[in-house]
């Protein structure tokens, strides 16, 4: 025993493997922590679509229903609103809807919609999450009198027109999401699931 | 009695430590008003420990109970008022001395080598606490509880590739709900106060290793009494030190009590109005605005405009905006330490710098308009050149010479 030397290169080589595994071990043990901060079984099950009566929605009223806990807009635009969305498209940031994760493909048209008066949109700004106010008075004192009407979002100014699309120079990056929708029928409209190809 | 402590001593430092960290730690003699909010800084942590125990006692962390029970505390519990204005009013008391410790850091060189681990202890304090204070701001479950986390959570949404998935692992749901309730009250009142008391620990260590600095900038520990081996111009922390503390302990009490029991909510800067509406997921408060400890980052994060069909360049720009002090020990290239003896270049820049961070902070509470946004869009030039530029600016600084000992000033 006493004429034994210290093999260094050995110790080394156990203590780096040790190490190895013990590094993996505990990466291992992270994974259950993080994968239970994910959303439950029971969040993934809320997102059931949302059956909407259109009957209530009388020309030019805003209504918003509640869709996996984010606002949705449903909108009946009047014949003069549908008529300004063409005028200003020079001062959109995208005004042909060319960003295909903002919409269906099915809505990828001027007014951004399946039946041309009903404006369907998340309520939630692009930008950070906010919920934008709806402005359909053209003109506003306060919003300059180049405002065509759309949405303003309180918390950092962004801009919207009535088809939901972005005024460039506006915090937000791209338009409001239009969420999957079809028609039932003629008044009842489900958001959350999409038409099949017509 | 001496019994005892012996008995204890051989079994644990006890009079070691009193010694090592209070009756023989030597601090430099010329401490002034500055030097009151490290101290300061722990009473508030004490307040805020010992209040949150007891909000606990009564608060639940339910979407559906959570907003009551906070009304519950203000109206039905005895003292719940006290309790609960005190924690509040705690939180922007420990920003405010925060604020002035690390300005009192700026103006007296005390990041500056030997201490850069101690500054840098001091940021991941002042990074925890910025953690601490927006997850317990979204507990009373109030509309500027809900609409302050969902921005602010969608701020890391904005990262490229990961962004969404990430968002979506702090919310623990698509939406900030009931889950990200839960999980921030868990992280309120048990993770990050852990970390925190971690941290203050490692903070005080590190400075009593190395000693503090004082007003003149100069190192009391190059002059030492040839037979005591102290530190001439050093003071022992008790019991001079700890009766001045006190002092300053006593003078932070009555302005706190004021505030705690004459204007709770400080006109809306310390608790908003909007907080006293339930949270409702479907409606935005007119005006949003974060708590005024956050303002200047986030006026900073409104003046930069999105870039590549990202809001991302924004949100970049308000994380290294904090993370940049962690830089400041490097960045500083001047030979002498305190104000006292830096040339007019220095102080120009952190005058300006003290405007700047003020100016974005009265505008992240404002509404947004073509002149504030660039007014924010000036003041966080300014606030960034103040570190890129400080290399430069310090080296080619005039400065006067260190005195050899401290002085009476």
């Amino acid at each position: 025993m006493s004429e034994m030397s210290v093999d260094g290169s050995k110790r080394r080589f156990l203590v780096a493997m040790s190490t190895a595994v013990g590094g993996v071990a505990t990466a291992g043990a992270v994974v259950p922590f993080v994968m239970s901060m994910m959303p439950s079984a029971r969040a993934l099950a809320a997102g059931a679509p949302v059956e909407v009566d259109l009957s209530k929605v009388e020309p030019g009223m805003l209504l918003t229903v509640e869709w996996r806990g984010k606002p949705v807009w449903i909108v009946n635009r009047t014949p003069e609103m549908l008529e300004m969305l063409g005028k200003h498209d020079d001062r959109l940031t995208d005004p042909n809807s060319e960003n295909t994760a903002q919409q269906p493909e099915y809505c990828k048209n001027p007014t951004r919609s399946i039946k041309s008066n009903y404006m369907v949109a998340v309520g939630i700004c692009t930008h950070l999450g906010c919920s934008p106010t709806f402005r359909k008075e053209v003109a506003p004192a306060d919003l300059g009198a180049d405002w065509p009407g759309g949405w303003f979002c309180p918390c950092h100014g962004s801009r919207f027109d009535l088809a939901a699309r972005v005024f460039a120079g506006s915090p937000a990056p791209t338009n409001l999401v239009v969420p999957p929708h079809k028609y039932l029928s003629d008044i009842k409209l489900l958001v959350g699931e999409d038409q099949q190809a017509a | 009695m001496e019994k005892v402590i012996s008995w204890l001593d051989a079994r644990f430092p006890l009079t070691a430590s009193f010694k090592a960290h209070l009756s023989e730690y030597y601090a430099p003699k010329n401490f002034n008003f500055w030097y009151y909010f490290g101290s300061l800084a722990m009473l508030v942590l004490a307040i805020q420990i010992v209040t949150g125990i007891f909000l606990a006692m009564h608060y639940k962390p339910d979407g559906e109970l959570a907003f009551a029970s906070v009304e519950y505390i203000m109206r039905d519990v005895p003292f719940g008022w006290l309790i609960r204005y005190a924690h509040s009013t705690g939180a922007s008391a420990f920003f405010i001395v925060v604020y002035l410790h690390m300005f009192r850091g700026l103006l007296y060189g005390s990041f500056r080598q030997p201490r850069e681990l101690i500054w840098i202890f001091g940021m991941l304090i002042y990074l925890m606490l910025m953690a601490e204070a927006f997850m317990g701001y979204l507990l009373p479950w109030g509309q500027m509880s809900f609409w302050g986390a969902q921005v602010i959570i969608n701020l890391f949404a904005a990262v490229p590739y990961i962004g969404n998935d990430l968002s979506t692992l702090i919310r623990g749901d698509f939406v900030v709900g009931d889950a990200t309730l839960n999980r921030f009250f868990a992280l309120h009142i048990v993770a990050l106060p852990l970390v925190l008391i971690g941290l203050i620990a490692a903070h005080v260590v590190a400075l009593h290793e190395v000693g503090s600095n004082n007003p003149d900038g100069v190192e009391i520990k190059k002059n030492k009494d040839p037979v005591t081996h102290h530190p001439v111009d050093g003071i022992p922390f008790h019991p001079y030190y700890t009766v001045k503390d006190i002092l300053g302990v006593v003078v932070f009490l009555i302005v706190f009590s004021a505030i705690l029991f004459f204007a709770p909510d400080m006109g809306g800067y310390f608790l908003e109005a909007n907080n006293f509406i339930p949270a409702d997921p479907l409606k935005t408060p007119a005006h949003i605005a974060p708590v005024w400890y956050f303002t200047p980052y986030y006026a900073i994060l409104r003046a930069i405009p999105p870039m590549f069909g990202s809001q991302f360049p924004g949100v970049a720009a308000m994380g290294v905006a904090v993370l940049i002090f962690f830089a400041l020990p490097w960045l500083d290239k001047s030979p002498v330490k305190s104000i006292r003896y830096r040339g007019p270049k220095f102080k120009i820049a952190l005058g300006l710098f003290v405007i700047a961070f003020i100016g974005l902070g009265w505008l992240g509470i404002q509404p947004v308009t073509p002149l504030y946004t660039l007014l924010s869009q000036i003041f966080t030039a300014v606030y960034f050149a103040f570190f890129v530029l400080m290399p430069w600016y310090t080296r080619n600084d005039t400065h006067k010479t260190e005195p050899e000992r401290v002085t009476d000033k």
